[in-house]
């Protein structure tokens, strides 16, 4: 009994990395360059059904079928990377790109985290030079004075 | 520094929950914004369900108000809306087109015959290429058309009775298409 726990941890642990790996498709191509373009595609688009994973990493079976359109596109219809991209967007919206177009609808998510990190820039900016201005004024003879008679009565 | 400035980290902390609120409030998957609406049904091409010799094309369905529905015998949610669409074809002149999605044709068309068909046409989608035509990710999903095809509205997930009645049926109204006053059949 104490020996089998350790052995079937072992075999979880080996067997583990193939749970874990990425769904494979078999797809012919008729160059390496469509290969690249395909794989770089799949790797672009989000599921959009998964919670946030890419089609190249999800096994959902909407991904698949993403997967193999994207594929079709590519070496049947011949659609360069752009036309593809369109092709998505057009049937799913901008949540399949994970790069959201800079457009006026979505000025804000592109242009807040900016602003926010100007801010911060500035913020930094005075407290800093805050620090660095000297704290009162220089003492003069009269402070002086002051001190030694404190320090005298001890 | 004034006792003010005290509060500030307080106010940021607000700030973040206020906006974390309102923007995780937002994000709700499944209603998306389809990219599809105002725009066109996209042209396809896909066997019927009773005569797989015979392709419907986009041409055949245009003509009047239509509500195309993505369904499957593996999905259970599918049978939940199942009692609702047969509700609506019986009680409204909507054209109901069904596209039956990743789905065996006979379970198909056993569970027609088992619990009712409530489609005027109903074309199968064996491998999800139409689905990803129709930027479907899923079943049930269900498309409002007017009579020239351009898709009006689009629910995600299945049409129940609130559907109906605050999405389809004004929509459906200002087609031309209003629900047949009916006795409402009780049991069910």
């Amino acid at each position: 009994m104490t020996k089998t726990l350790p052995v079937l941890m072992l075999i979880v642990c080996t067997a583990a990395p193939a749970w874990g790996a990425t769904p494979v498709d078999v797809y012919r191509f008729d160059t390496p360059e469509q290969e690249t373009r395909y794989k770089a595609l799949i790797e672009e688009f989000r599921c959009p059904k998964c919670l946030n994973t890419n089609l190249a990493g999800s096994d959902a079976p909407i991904a698949q079928d993403m997967r193999r359109t994207v594929h079709d596109l590519v070496v049947g219809e011949g659609l360069s990377d752009q036309e593809v991209r369109d092709y998505l967007r057009e049937r799913y919206g901008d949540f399949v790109l994970y790069d959201p177009p800079f457009e006026p609808r979505t000025y804000a998510i592109w242009l807040v985290p900016i602003g926010l990190a100007l801010l911060g820039m500035v913020a930094i900016f005075l407290l800093v030079s805050r620090a660095r201005q000297p704290a009162g004024h220089p003492l003069d003879s009269a402070d002086r004075q002051r001190i030694e008679a404190l320090l005298q009565d001890d | 520094m004034s006792r003010l400035s005290l509060f500030v980290p307080l106010g940021v902390f607000v700030l973040i929950l206020v906006v974390g609120w309102f923007g995780f409030s937002l994000d709700d998957r499944r209603q998306m914004p389809s990219a599809l609406i105002d725009k066109p049904f996209p042209e396809f091409a896909a066997p019927s369900l009773y005569d797989q010799a015979r392709t419907v094309t986009r041409a055949d369905i245009l003509g009047r108000p239509t509500l195309v529905n993505v369904w499957a015998t593996w999905c259970t949610t599918c049978k939940a809306e199942h009692a609702e669409l047969m509700r609506i074809a019986e009680r409204t002149d909507v054209q109901l087109v069904g596209v039956n999605y990743k789905d065996d044709v006979a379970k198909a068309q056993r569970w027609l015959a088992d619990f009712g068909d409530p489609y005027d046409m109903v074309v199968v989608d064996p491998d999800g290429v139409l689905g990803v035509e129709l930027g479907v990710t899923g079943a049930p999903e269900t498309f409002l058309l007017d009579g020239e095809g351009k898709i009006l509205y689009k629910r995600v997930a299945d049409v129940n009775r609130r559907i109906w009645r605050d999405e389809l049926a004004p929509r459906l109204a200002r087609l031309g298409i209003v629900e047949k006053d009916l006795p409402e059949q009780g049991g069910r």
